[in-house]
């Protein structure tokens, strides 16, 4: 017999006879203002956001945020002017000189300010960790209260590889000192338009 | 009689406590981490409910692990990912090494893994040539100065920043004497970045592996897992088979728990989900067994693989807090360290199970609601029955279970044991009574239950 049957034999003979899955495993979030709610939490991960009307809104807030920033990225049209390099590249270790990656989140969380984005949006998986700073654009109506909303209208194995970003990247690990900017992006600005 | 420790829990505890300042330090702060879990635990109003869909997806995923796995497979070779099982962790150490030398790679970087420190994979490795960098940043301080993670989401929770300041300089060359949480993390950064962007070969750790789609999720903050999967040719992870759950709706559940019962966020900055490689890359997976069959096997201690480890229950404990991860002596410490390690070798971790005040505060904080100090209470049962009870108490309680199990001697023994505590304290308060240390003993009663009462009937 192979490891892989053998384990399998003796996790057959091991396992207890079967409970069910619990019927009720989803749950209602109920916030006055999935907006404000979204935003909240994002400034208590060390995010920031900024609700504006539309894409020259977030040009002029870009341009004051990130003042002649060079090797800018971008995958939203509306901004390409913006951007001196490209994140579509075949080896994602060229993305290692990347400063600014401006890119759209198609799902956001009320809950906990988390921010879905896949292979739809991301040229290389890397983009946003390997970025100094990271920009996501997202849109109010996409906001949903909890995850279980957003598990509901996500098809996570649409693309092969996705993921919820919640903040800057961090980390506490000396004596509990919270430092912005682990290996991830320094920052996270998020814009959010109607 | 068993004692075959260099140093048990208790005696390490002694150890630790011995620098009283740091030991306050330890307590406090994973109290603080503690009370931030209970403010984002109360912004929930259905924690509760979710708790229990959790932990009973869990017992179905115990109920139904072999087919879960079988489904898992299927789905995940489907991703074009390869699927390696392991036995124990000599085979999963084996399997690891192969990959990495199929990829004509002597260097790895590695994210956050329990599993690989249970396995103690990077010994093996650099044994073998291997070069491995840890990632994480607590981690790769605890790796410079050769010891293991004394925490599974906190691994170096045991040192301040002056130890930290000292180990940078001597290997990263920071000034002397730097303190600064941002200066010297700003310092690991600019090292690991260097790291990613030269490793082919990247190891991660799995939190939940989905069967219905056959891929799987990494939680972290620092983005380290990210970094080093999504620029190395080939990534592997590696996996207890107890990580598999149903469906993709499920983490829902999951990551609505995780992180606010670890450290009180709202979930982790990085939630990645990995289904296929990407064009070029190798995803492995390594299902690891090493014991957890044994275990699913025990009707009294299944209920420890239901843990997502967000060690809620080592910040909780008031034993954790003052004695420090390093006297549980094995990877994963705490109370769920304490019911994992029996499992895994009885003798060795005797006396895990007794470093319990048996309080309940690790059962009513766990995510998954395994019944912890349950579980505590009855390692004890089984290790004194198997002979493997701590030496001290297995005298003491032979001692004990006499008396107790005979009135006569009961009565007299009390008479006695009055008569020692009011004349002669010194005798009880000596080194042979493991439960005088730390404590005072009480003032004795005159006279017993039994006395007054029988005074009392015949007035
Ligand atoms: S036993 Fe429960 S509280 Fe402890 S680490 Fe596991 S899931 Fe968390």
């Amino acid at each position: 017999m192979t490891t892989r049957d053998q384990m399998l034999a003796s996790i057959k003979a091991n396992q207890p006879a079967m409970r069910p899955i619990p019927a009720q495993f989803t749950f209602t979030s109920v916030y006055p203002d999935l907006t404000q709610q979204f935003i909240d939490i994002l400034t208590f991960v060390g995010g920031a956001a900024l609700i504006v009307p539309d894409f020259a809104a977030i040009r002029a807030s870009l341009q004051t945020q990130f003042p002649n920033m060079t090797s800018v990225a971008t995958t939203c049209d509306e901004l390409a002017d913006l951007a001196d390099v490209t994140m579509n590249v075949s080896d994602p270790h060229e993305l290692s000189g990347l400063n600014l990656a401006i890119i759209e989140g198609p799902l956001a969380v009320a809950e906990n300010a988390a921010i879905w984005v896949d292979e739809r949006q991301l040229p290389q998986r890397v983009a946003p960790m390997i970025t100094q700073y990271l920009v996501i654009i997202i849109r109010q109506s996409t906001i949903v209260p909890n995850m279980h909303d957003a598990y509901k209208l996500l098809k996570v194995d649409e693309t092969g590889f996705g993921t919820f970003i919640c903040g800057p990247s961090k980390t506490a690990d000396i004596e509990q000192s919270l430092v912005i900017g682990a290996h991830g992006a320094r920052s996270l600005m998020v814009y959010i338009l109607p | 009689m068993n004692k075959q420790l260099i140093l048990d829990h208790a005696d390490a505890a002694v150890e630790f406590n011995k620098n009283e300042a740091k030991v306050d330090w330890h307590d406090e702060t994973l109290w603080f981490v503690r009370t931030k879990r209970d403010r984002a635990v109360a912004q929930i109003p259905e924690w509760e409910q979710l708790r229990e869909a959790a932990s009973q997806i869990k017992n179905h995923v115990l109920s139904n692990m072999h087919d879960l796995l079988i489904q898992f497979e299927e789905n995940a070779i489907r991703n074009g990912i390869k699927i390696h099982w392991a036995a124990d962790g000599d085979e999963h150490n084996a399997i690891v090494l192969d990959i990495i030398k199929q990829a004509g790679a002597t260097r790895m970087v590695k994210s956050k893994s329990m599993l690989t420190e249970e396995c103690h994979l990077n010994k093996y490795l650099i044994d073998n040539g291997i070069e491995v960098i840890d990632s994480d940043l607590g981690e790769r301080i605890v790796q410079m100065r050769n010891e293991p993670p004394s925490h599974i989401v906190l691994p170096a929770i045991h040192l301040t920043k002056a130890e930290v300041g000292e180990t940078f300089h001597e290997h990263l060359g920071t000034d002397k004497g730097a303190t600064d949480p941002q200066y010297l993390t700003e310092a690991a950064r600019q090292h690991l970045r260097e790291t990613f962007l030269t490793r082919k070969v990247a190891l991660t750790g799995v939190n939940f592996a989905i069967a219905e789609t056959g891929g799987f999720v990494v939680c972290t903050n620092e983005g380290n897992a990210d970094m080093g999967a999504h620029l190395a040719d080939v990534h592997i992870a590696a996996m207890g088979f107890e990580k598999i759950i149903p469906r993709a709706e499920h983490l829902g559940v999951f990551l609505r728990l995780l992180a606010r019962s670890a450290t009180g966020q709202p979930i982790t900055t990085f939630s990645s989900h990995f289904h296929r490689p990407r064009p070029g890359q190798e995803m492995h997976i390594v299902i690891v067994d090493n014991g957890r069959s044994r275990q699913l096997g025990r009707p009294d201690f299944r209920n420890s693989l239901k843990c997502i480890r967000c060690a809620a229950c080592l910040n909780t404990c008031p034993v954790y807090r003052r004695s420090g991860g390093f006297s549980y002596h094995s990877a994963v410490a705490g109370p769920i360290g304490s019911i994992l390690a029996p499992n895994l070798d009885m003798k060795k971790n005797a006396d895990l199970p007794f470093a319990s005040t048996l309080c309940g505060s690790c059962s009513n904080v766990c995510p998954v609601k395994i019944d912890i100090h349950d579980q505590l209470y009855k390692w004890r049962q089984v290790l004194m029955r198997e002979g493997y009870g701590p030496g001290s108490k297995t005298v003491a309680m032979k001692a004990m279970a006499t008396v107790l199990e005979s009135p006569r001697l009961y009565r007299m023994a009390g008479k006695v044991g009055r008569g020692v505590l009011r004349f002669a304290p010194i005798t009880v308060e000596n080194g042979l009574n493991p439960w005088y240390n730390q404590r005072e003993m009480p003032e004795p009663p005159a006279e017993s239950f039994h006395d007054w009462y029988v005074n009392h009937k015949k007035a």
